[in-house]
């Protein structure tokens, strides 16, 4: 068995060209996992400080570690999403319980996790330096999980029906037909949303290495803690260094993974007809034509065929069956049932939640709170108008000139993956030399990062409008004010309220760092519900987190259901080009 | 030339399927059918849409189990998908991320034969169905009709016992269509592939014919046997031969006593299934009555040779007409009646008067909506309270579907109007909002 794998895995011939750029890389690739992995576990003591050099040839290590950070939370998000998502959609009545669950954890805001879970991680790991490093990690995993399962939930629901009756009359086992139906069918989407999820953890991973908990703070060895020693230090050149080490690192994600990984994900889509011409990679390229790249496919195939030999057995059945077999009065029982556990367990938590906030905090200073989180909503609202103002003309413009489209919507993710705390400084240094109001002039520091996403989804919008319907514009000489009411404003509609909700949502996760921003000593703060979270998790005040937490969540879940949702169904009944 | 056994291979014994509707009742789709596939034969099923021959289908091969009697295959019960039945769909249903010869191998793998065999056995069934050469190639890449082919290699591989086709010729342009089932019907007579019997689902009665020993046909609503025919015609056949002939118009004949008149002796009640017929399409059929119409009527199947349509497209349009009382079918006659040739000499807006009027007093459903809506002081209903009564004779599907028609022609006749942002049923007319007539 041995030699024969090896006799059909090893190249006949030498290794070809491209094998000499590939070899070192994955090389290289190697050395520096097992590099940083040791770092992770090195031991540390709960308290004591860890040192930050500025020293720029520090900076590379440094990113190392960051960069890996971000890997393993990703490969979480992965796992996560394979086992939620599919769990949501098989099940109809986990399902109703799971969906709503991820809706209320989306909107829960990401640092607000770090700080209730670190304490945790820290206990999970003594005297190791994992307990803070999975803290991290954690918080970048929350960042990045909760829409890469959404989108495998949704793409599961929609698998062709003909495709899984199919599956079943062929007889695959469900192990099967997760990888050779449910995956692929899924993957377009997920690569999609990973893309967007990674793009929105590089924001994240800055502001969580640098931890504190009770009163003392942890500073992981990463880019984030250089940048906030940086800015502790009124440093300009390490920050200098730290935003070009945070450029090349999101040009090489870009290049090196998720180009790739999109250019392959184009033969798991549906669409039988010809569309755009599909994007290229080089590095796809290279793998597809090098022998190292065939004999790691050799791999996966033997990988597949002993997963499912050991996994086969079961026949997979077509999904919902289950429900039918009982009588639709023994479910009526059975719902009331788990309704009123539900209803019991959500009640039960509520009270431990209010007896601890409340143990500390007074009725007033509640009510305070959620008067500050009504002023960040208002920052939220204002700004979302703005950068709807501002982006939804440019990116119809820029849809509209399909070659233009095609090369603006690179530059747009890229600059949506630029973590924007790191032009905080900046603003904050302008805030001071002309003595503006903090309370106005570190708003928009809030949508920074995610105006990118509006402008980001009217492209592909515009874009996406039929030729016919342009050219039936074009003949009924519609223009100015007719033209984008009738047409070019229904037909992006749908993309802009994705964008919209995605950039709303970002920017109540950034309010906590962006409604209190410091260049050296000079620290500027904003009131709202983001500096109250923040000023407390600097404190190590855990029921005021959670009472900040709960609030703010509570707002997004409550304009999500009021504004957003409504949008959505109007853009899908009214607006949907089929 | 048949070697039909009389032992059934395959078989449905009593076997009905409900589909639960409203309130926790049921609709019968498949009726107490017994039906028996013996070894040898290919058996075509016929009948309008709706009648559940892909539902029967899906029953035989285990992928919709049946609500009482029982699928017999070899004598034991099915309860699940069998190894030795597969299945041709409609659309195909090719993965499209996997090549075709993966996607031949499929059902191989799904049995655990190895990598070796399973890439001999699918380059051979590849070669049999004439794909050579496109082994590598993805389905997007194909012309339908190849596509097609990898759906019954990937079929076949499997050395299957019973094969099950469900329109699998419809998605095909005509001459491909031919070509393919030709190409099939090759393979089955000189039994180059171990299959032991076929049964086919289809509306085409002619591609039924070129292929089936044997013909049944479905009554629907609820879908029962209606009759079993056998077809003692020697391959190759020739559809011009009068004993074809014959045949087709016996076919026709039955389709129509099973679809159109009795239907609409049974169309009581607001319940009812209304066909699936665009005004457009019964207004184009009527013209065409017309015009062709000498000596007051024309033949079944001359009208469907007249207007390149199939029986699935013919009998949706003649029962609304029928329904409507703007035509008659009588055996294999169609003719106008009095209403329907006055609708045809009007004008556009006399056209809509004389279709409401015949809408409102023929058809329940329509008289129902119009007068809830007349009822209520500001004369607006939504449209869920219509479906949840038809929820108590339908399924939801089609609950939805028979309301979507309603909508479509009260909408032609102007007897209501429909929001479908709101979702809502009313009596103001949206045009004399805007601008005034």
């Amino acid at each position: 068995m041995q030699r024969h794998l090896l006799r059909a895995v090893l190249p006949r011939e030498g290794p070809n060209r491209w094998d000499l750029v590939l070899l070192p890389m994955v090389i290289a690739s190697l050395f520096m996992v097992v590099l940083g992995a040791q770092r992770m576990a090195a031991p540390y003591a709960a308290g004591a400080p860890l040192s930050v050099s500025l020293d720029p040839a520090a900076l590379p290590g440094y990113t190392l570690q960051t960069v890996l950070r971000m890997a393993l939370a990703m490969a979480a998000s992965v796992v996560f999403t394979f086992a939620y998502g599919s769990l949501a959609a098989k099940s109809e009545r986990a399902g109703r319980i799971l969906i709503p669950l991820l809706d209320i954890l989306q909107s829960v805001p990401i640092l607000g996790f770090l700080s209730i879970t670190v304490v945790g991680f820290l206990k999970l790991f003594p005297g190791s330096l994992l307990g803070p490093e999975m803290a991290a990690v954690f918080a970048i995993f929350t960042s990045q999980a909760w829409n890469m399962a959404f989108s495998f939930y949704a793409s599961l629901r929609v698998v062709p029906r003909d495709l899984y009756q199919a599956s079943v009359v062929f007889g695959l086992s469900p192990w099967q037909r997760f990888w050779k139906l449910e995956v692929p069918f899924a993957t377009p989407n997920l690569v999609w949303n990973a893309m967007m999820s990674v793009a929105g953890g590089w924001f994240f991973v800055v502001a969580s290495e640098a931890i504190s908990v009770e009163g003392y703070s942890i500073n992981l060895p990463g880019i984030g803690s250089y940048i906030a020693l940086a800015i502790a230090q009124k440093n300009a050149a390490a920050m200098a260094y730290a935003v070009a080490a945070m450029l090349l690192v999101i040009l090489s994600t870009d290049q090196l993974l998720f180009r790739p990984l999109v250019a392959w994900a184009e033969r798991f889509k549906v669409e039988l007809s010809p569309g755009p011409p599909p994007p290229r990679s080089w590095l796809l390229t290279a793998l597809r034509r090098a022998r190292i790249g065939r004999l790691a496919a050799e791999l996966g195939a033997r990988l597949w065929e002993l997963s499912s030999r050991l996994l086969a057995g079961r026949r997979s059945r077509l999904p919902g069956r289950r429900r039918r077999r009982l009588s639709a009065r023994s479910l009526h029982v059975l719902d009331r049932w788990r309704t009123l556990i539900l209803v019991a367990v959500a009640g039960m938590s509520i009270v431990a939640l209010a007896r601890f906030v409340h143990g500390e905090v007074s009725y007033s200073e509640i009510g305070q709170v959620a008067v500050y989180g009504l002023i960040t909503a208002l920052r939220v609202a204002v700004l979302t108008l703005l950068a709807t103002l501002v982006w939804l003309p440019v990116g119809v413009w820029i849809g509209l000139r399909p070659r233009l489209a095609q090369r603006a919507q690179p530059v747009v993710v890229f600059l949506a993956a630029f973590p924007a705390n790191l032009v905080f400084p900046v603003a904050v240094s302008a805030i001071i030399a002309w003595r503006l109001n903090p309370e106005v002039w570190l708003s928009p520091l809030m949508i920074l990062g995610t105006q990118w996403y509006i402008l980001f989804n009217v492209i592909a919008g515009a874009a996406a409008l039929p030729g016919d319907l342009k050219e039936a514009a074009a003949s009924l000489g519609l223009r100015h004010r007719v033209l984008w009411q009738r047409v070019l404003l229904p037909a992006v509609f749908p993309a802009y309220v994705t964008g919209g909700l995605t950039a709303s949502g970002g920017a109540w996760n950034a309010s906590v760092v962006a409604e209190v921003a410091s260049w050296g000593a000079d620290t500027l703060s904003a009131t709202g519900i983001g500096a109250y979270i923040a000023a407390n998790t600097a404190a190590g005040d855990h029921p005021r987190i959670a009472l900040g937490v709960a609030v703010m969540s509570l707002y997004v879940i409550a304009l999500n259901r009021t504004v957003w949702e409504k949008l959505y169904v109007l853009a899908r009944q009214r607006f949907a080009l089929e | 030339m048949t070697r039909v056994n009389t032992a059934s291979l395959l078989e449905l014994r009593q076997a009905t399927k409900r589909f639960p509707a409203g309130e926790g009742g049921a609709v019968t789709v498949i009726d107490d059918v017994s039906l028996g596939v013996g070894a040898g034969e290919i058996l075509a099923l016929l009948g309008r849409s709706g009648c559940g021959k892909s539902t029967l289908l899906r029953m035989l091969c285990g992928l919709s189990p049946a609500s009482s009697g029982e699928v017999r295959y070899k004598g034991r019960t099915v309860v699940g998908p069998q190894p030795g039945i597969s299945m041709v769909f409609q659309n195909f249903a090719l993965f499209p991320w996997l090549t075709v010869l993966q996607n031949v191998e499929l059902g191989l793998e799904a049995q655990g034969i190895g990598r070796e065999q399973r890439r001999k056995r699918a380059l051979q069934a590849i070669d049999m169905i004439g794909l050579d050469g496109f082994e590598s190639a993805f389905p997007k890449e194909l012309s339908g009709g190849m596509r097609q082919r990898v759906g019954f290699a990937r079929a076949l591989v499997v050395n299957p016992d019973v094969l099950l086709m469900d329109e699998a010729f419809s998605a095909l342009d005509v001459p491909t269509a031919e070509t393919l089932r030709n190409d099939l019907l090759d393979l089955w007579l000189e039994r180059q592939i171990p299959t032991r019997a076929i049964v086919m689902v289809s509306h085409n009665i002619e591609e039924a014919l070129l292929l089936a020993d044997r013909v049944v046909i479905l009554d629907s609503n609820p879908g029962r046997v209606k009759e079993d025919l056998r077809v003692d015609i020697k391959h190759p056949r020739d559809r011009d031969s009068r004993p074809f002939k014959q045949l087709m118009e016996r076919i026709y004949g039955v389709m129509t006593r099973a679809g159109v008149t009795a239907q609409v002796a049974r169309a009581t009640g607001i319940g009812y299934r209304l066909p699936q017929a665009h005004v457009g399409q019964m207004l184009g059929m009527l013209e065409e009555l017309s015009l062709a119409e000498r000596g007051g009527s024309v033949e079944l199947a001359q009208l469907a040779a007249m207007t390149q349509m199939t029986v699935d497209d013919l009998f949706p349009i003649l029962e609304a007409l029928e329904l409507l009382d703007f035509a008659r079918v009588s055996g294999q006659l169609v003719e106008l009646t009095r209403h329907g040739r006055s609708l045809v000499e009007a004008d556009i807006l006399r056209r809509k008067v004389i279709f409401g009027e015949h809408l409102l007093r023929k058809v329940p459903l329509a008289d129902h909506v119009r007068r809830v809506l007349d009822e209520r002081a500001r004369q607006r209903a939504p449209k869920g309270r219509f479906l949840r009564e038809l929820e108590d004779f339908l399924t939801e599907e089609e609950a939805e579907r028979v309301l979507a028609v309603i909508i479509d022609w009260g909408r032609y006749a102007e007897i209501f109007a429909f929001d479908a942002g709101a979702g809502l049923f009313s009596l103001e007319n949206p045009v004399a909002d805007a601008t005034p007539r």
